[in-house]
């Protein structure tokens, strides 16, 4: 958090003395997803049996269909920044987080990072059908916490939560709790851990307004500890309170890149999203 | 640097190599890439914890909504057991020649529910789990390990269960009891490799869980788990040696006549295979190891697309 006073100059990219430290750089990436079925074919058993015996010659057939999802996006992230990822819905943003995470693999270029990002959600692991209590244990082993550092912070996480403030629901199982009781403690346990690289795609608006109050402080906190979080949100004014940085994509393209104000109020333009003129005076 | 890019965009201020370089200065690696076979192993050991507590898990979960709870871990096999008792014991009569064969079924149908629902729930390890794989990161061979652990603890359940059966028709105790527990291994590590191998390909092509089923089905119908392969090799005598050898060597009958061996005071040692334990240890060494580097070559792809 020291050096987040000096924003992303391309210049850093070429000093190699006395440079930030990056944990992320991602290097002409391209990301494709590759849909099957979409075609006429997969419904006749021929050609499912086709499919099998000659998967490469019946892709085109059975319909093979692929999404360029993010185009040559190329930037670095530095130890201490918190990036907003925006854009328009389907431009790619969740999809180049995936990528960032190792879980979703890149076309072309490459996506360097330092130690394993992780994305911020353990609600796979989680099952509706075992007590509160259970799911923070799966929850946190899933994530890769030992047995010692759960018990450790146990108690942090359910009074986060506040799944105990109405009364001993954390011996209950998860399934019989309230959607808004349930992602608050999803959010809880997969906050528990420090990471390297955080990754979150929409998670601040859980919860009512005290819950969500509290979750954007415990992100600021382990942006302290973090080197570098990401966020993905659609609430301009979610990526104002934790970002400095702001990477704008469309059509999978990185349109701009730089100081949250300056790419939100370019942003805003473009959405035509004029009913929140920021007050400030115009940067000259 | 705030200058809207438009499109196509242009290249950036770095070239591809400086960021190459950048990169290796700081120590940055590729994410997403496979781990070596060594940090791998060393990954999935970290993650042995929580390979025991999504077992434990799953089980408990499979019958919390029931009445009657986890007493159904026991009535299930005990259920399937006797249904199996009417149909082969009775209606088919396969018990002819075949001493204690209430025991000798129950054990037979245990054994092998074990091998057959690990192998089904390795066909459906990635693909039933997509969501865990694509949020969390984790080497995906604790999955395909974790559910073969889960269908250990559920034949555990079914030896308690078997154990009320021996004591009802009289098999008394015995030393060669405590051999069940290196058959177990043996068979544990063996179930987790051939699910590995169909985890890799179930992940590829889905529709293999379609099909296991019916191979699962033929397997068993081959293994001797209702009746005894002795019996029909005697009786037909004509058979060629191979056939018989190669019915003997079957890693399920390997398993189901050791655990035999172990249980029932009648079923001899003539009746096992020859070099029983090198063949099941061999089976096991076999699936276990090259079912896990097979896995492991495809770490990468797995929850992709």
């Amino acid at each position: 958090m020291a050096e987040n006073a000096t924003h992303t100059a391309p210049t850093a990219l070429t000093e190699p003395v006395d440079e930030r430290a990056p944990t992320v750089i991602a290097d002409g990436v391209d990301i494709v997803y590759r849909i099957n079925g979409t075609g006429s074919g997969r419904g006749s058993a021929t050609a499912a049996l086709n499919r099998i015996i000659r998967p490469r010659q019946a892709q085109k057939a059975a319909g093979m269909r692929t999404v360029h999802a993010v185009k040559n996006v190329t930037f670095v992230a530095y130890k201490g920044e918190a990036i907003g990822l925006i854009g328009t819905n389907g431009s790619g943003k969740s999809t180049l987080l995936k990528g960032i995470a190792g879980l979703q693999p890149v076309e072309n270029g490459k996506i360097y990072t330092d130690g394993q990002p992780s994305l911020l959600g353990v609600n796979a692991a989680l099952m509706g059908d075992l007590t509160g209590e259970r799911n923070v244990y799966l929850g946190g082993l899933a994530m890769g916490m030992t047995r010692e550092q759960i018990k450790e912070r146990y108690q942090e996480i359910v009074d986060f939560s506040g799944i105990n403030e109405k009364g001993d629901f954390i011996s209950l199982p998860m399934r019989t709790y309230s959607s808004g009781m349930g992602s608050r403690l999803r959010f809880s346990i997969a906050a528990a851990k420090d990471h390297d690289v955080l990754l979150i795609d929409e998670a601040l608006s859980t919860g009512d307004a005290r819950f969500q109050a509290r979750s954007a402080e415990r992100i600021q906190e382990m942006r302290a500890h973090a080197g570098t979080v990401f966020l993905v949100s659609h609430s301009n004014a979610a990526i104002r309170e934790t970002c400095d940085r702001v990477l704008w994509l469309e059509r999978g393209e990185l349109r701009m890149d730089g100081p949250t104000e300056e790419v939100l109020e370019a942003y805003e333009a473009f959405t035509g999203d004029k009913k929140k003129p920021k007050p400030k005076p115009k940067p000259a | 640097m705030s200058q809207v890019l438009h499109t196509p965009p242009q290249t950036q201020a770095a070239p591809h190599g400086d960021l190459a370089a950048l990169a290796a200065r700081h120590g940055l690696t590729v994410s997403g890439a496979r781990p070596s076979l060594p940090e791998y192993i060393r990954q999935l050991w970290a993650r042995r914890h929580f390979i025991t507590a999504f077992a434990t898990a799953k089980l408990t979960a499979q019958y919390s909504q029931a009445k009657l709870g986890q007493v159904w871990q026991v009535m299930t096999p005990l259920l399937n057991a006797a249904v199996y008792y009417f149909i082969f014991g009775v209606l088919l009569e396969t018990k002819k020649g075949v001493a204690d064969f209430i025991p000798f079924l129950v054990t037979g149908v245990f054994v092998w529910t074990f091998t057959q629902s690990s192998i089904m729930a390795g066909t459906r390890a990635i693909g039933g789990s997509i969501g865990l794989v694509r949020a969390l990161h984790f080497p995906r061979a604790a999955l395909p390990i974790s559910f073969c652990l889960q269908q250990l603890q559920q034949l555990l359940f079914s030896m308690a269960a078997l154990l009320i059966i021996l004591f009802a028709v009289g098999v008394p105790p015995a030393l060669s009891w405590v051999l069940v527990l290196p058959a177990l291994t043996l068979q544990f590590v063996f179930n987790a490799g051939v699910s590995m191998i169909l985890a890799r390909l179930g992940a590829n092509t889905p529709d293999i869980s379609q099909l296991m089923p019916f191979i699962l089905r033929t397997w068993m119908y081959i293994s001797g788990v209702m009746w005894s392969i002795d019996n029909l090799l005697e009786k037909h005598q004509g058979m060629p040696t191979w056939v018989a050898d190669l019915l003997r060597a079957n890693p399920a009958a390997v398993y189901i006549d050791l655990m035999r061996f172990a249980l029932i005071d009648s079923f001899h040692a003539s009746q096992l295979p020859p070099h029983v334990w090198l063949v099941a240890t061999g089976w096991a060494l076999l699936a276990g190891v090259g079912g896990f580097i097979y896995f492991w070559k495809a770490e990468e792809t797995y929850g992709r697309g």
